[in-house]
């Protein structure tokens, strides 16, 4: 307690990082899965190949993926954010995916009476019901960001896993409670406030 | 690269089947157990609605702690190796298993058990022979999740000494050896997606032949 308290300005630093790298990943992954699952959405056959691809990514193991990348793109920030990226697709484009899929018909046949082109019809009627699905696919997905950031210290990413890092190579322990514990302290706070925005956004749906 | 990773599998034998050996034996025991301590523990609260959700929401908090965070809480309470490795990754594969046994046993179709106890079947019966056969797809799925994390997770083992094949990793890494970090990198890939099509071929195994779609 006493080493936070004199270094909390290290922590501090090491989370804003942490934060930092883990918005970024996921804006990037966010914006492709948004793209391929309004694409993939009503094609059943791109859809599948979508999504064992996606999903061979997401069972590697982060560490093993960050090592696969060493050699191409070598340490740093880039490798841990291709990884993030890699990691959360599979979620991401199902959750996207899915909400689409589950707009029922006949709104779409409506809306195309009332004379929506295709593209009206993704921006006005099906993007706006899906969202739910999708904040709770950014959920998980930005929960999983926040863990792979800890192993990508690894690769010299920065964030709170080079408190962890140092801490088990210096064998000091105060280091390590700091990091893991404002990690998961984190990674809680991340997922209460996009539940709460999950289930506000499904209250509002329902009336 | 990869000619040299073979290589270095091929000079390097007796400490490649080894950290295999121990990343495996790691992973399975950790699923294991948890599996024996979540699976009666999901279906014992099951019934009961608020203390099924008391066991859900901690399992949920558990479920968002990231892996290495949970590895290096542990380290400084129980220090390195096999066995602090054993305990954390037993607690990683918690939270899927409890969660996916509680949502099986209460997604069982209440006709379902309706109609046998109409039957007569005992209490047992009815667990032994409907509930379970019907909540084992679900179950299995947990299973598969936990399988994944704890193969996952056992990589990052390499950091809290508890050995496995994250320390190729972790060796490669530190001298930048390229063949040395896929000799690691590379099998545990291959036992992560190798697990995870083998639970998936028994979750449909599993499913009972009513239910199949």
């Amino acid at each position: 307690m006493t080493w936070f308290l004199r270094n909390w300005t290290d922590v501090a630093l090491a989370l804003w990082q942490h934060v930092a790298i883990s918005l970024t990943a996921l804006s990037i992954a966010f914006a492709l899965s948004l793209a391929i699952g309004i694409v993939a959405a009503r094609r059943e056959k791109l859809y599948g190949a979508v999504m064992t691809l996606s999903g061979i990514l997401y069972t590697i193991p982060t560490l093993a993926f960050l090592a696969f990348l060493i050699p191409v793109v070598g340490l740093g920030r880039t490798n841990a954010i291709i990884t993030m990226v890699a990691f959360s697709l599979m979620i991401l484009i199902r959750s996207v995916a899915t909400g689409i899929r589950e707009v029922p018909a006949e709104v779409i046949d409506a809306a195309r009476g009332m004379g929506m082109n295709p593209g009206q019809i993704m921006r006005r009627i099906e993007l706006p019901l899906a969202l739910p699905l999708i904040v709770a696919g950014l959920r998980v997905s930005a929960v999983t960001v926040i863990s792979v950031t800890v192993v990508a210290a690894y690769v010299n990413a920065g964030g709170l896993g080079t408190l962890i890092f140092n801490g088990i190579a210096s064998d000091h322990p105060a280091k390590i409670w700091a990091g893991a514990l404002t990690v998961c302290a984190l990674a809680v706070v991340v997922d209460l406030l996009l539940a709460l925005t999950e289930r506000k956004l499904k209250r509002q749906r329902a009336g | 690269m990869l000619i040299d990773a073979w290589n270095y599998i091929l000079t390097h034998p007796t400490q490649f089947w080894r950290a295999l050996g121990v990343h495996i034996s790691l992973s399975a025991s950790a699923l294991l157990i948890a599996a024996l301590v979540c699976i009666p523990t999901g279906i014992a609260v099951a019934r009961r609605s608020s203390l099924s959700l008391a066991v859900v929401n901690v399992a949920n908090v558990g479920r968002t702690l990231p892996s290495l965070a949970v590895l290096a809480l542990v380290m400084p309470l129980l220090g390195t190796g096999f066995a602090p490795a054993l305990f954390a990754l037993t607690l990683i594969a918690l939270p899927p298993i409890v969660t996916h046994t509680i949502t099986a046993m209460r997604g069982v179709d209440a006709d379902a058990i309706d109609a046998a106890l109409g039957m007569g079947m005992t209490r047992a019966g009815l667990l032994w022979k409907v509930e379970l056969p019907m909540a084992l797809p679900v179950i299995f799925a947990g299973l598969r999740t936990a399988a994944v994390q704890v193969i996952s997770g056992a990589v990052l083992a390499a950091f809290i000494g508890g050995g496995g094949l994250g320390d190729f990793i972790t060796a490669g890494i530190a001298m930048m050896a390229v063949p040395q970090l896929l000799v690691g990198a590379i099998p545990v890939a291959l036992l992560a997606l190798g697990t995870d099509f083998l639970f998936g071929a028994l979750q449909r195994r599993m499913t009972p032949q009513g239910l199949r779609a």
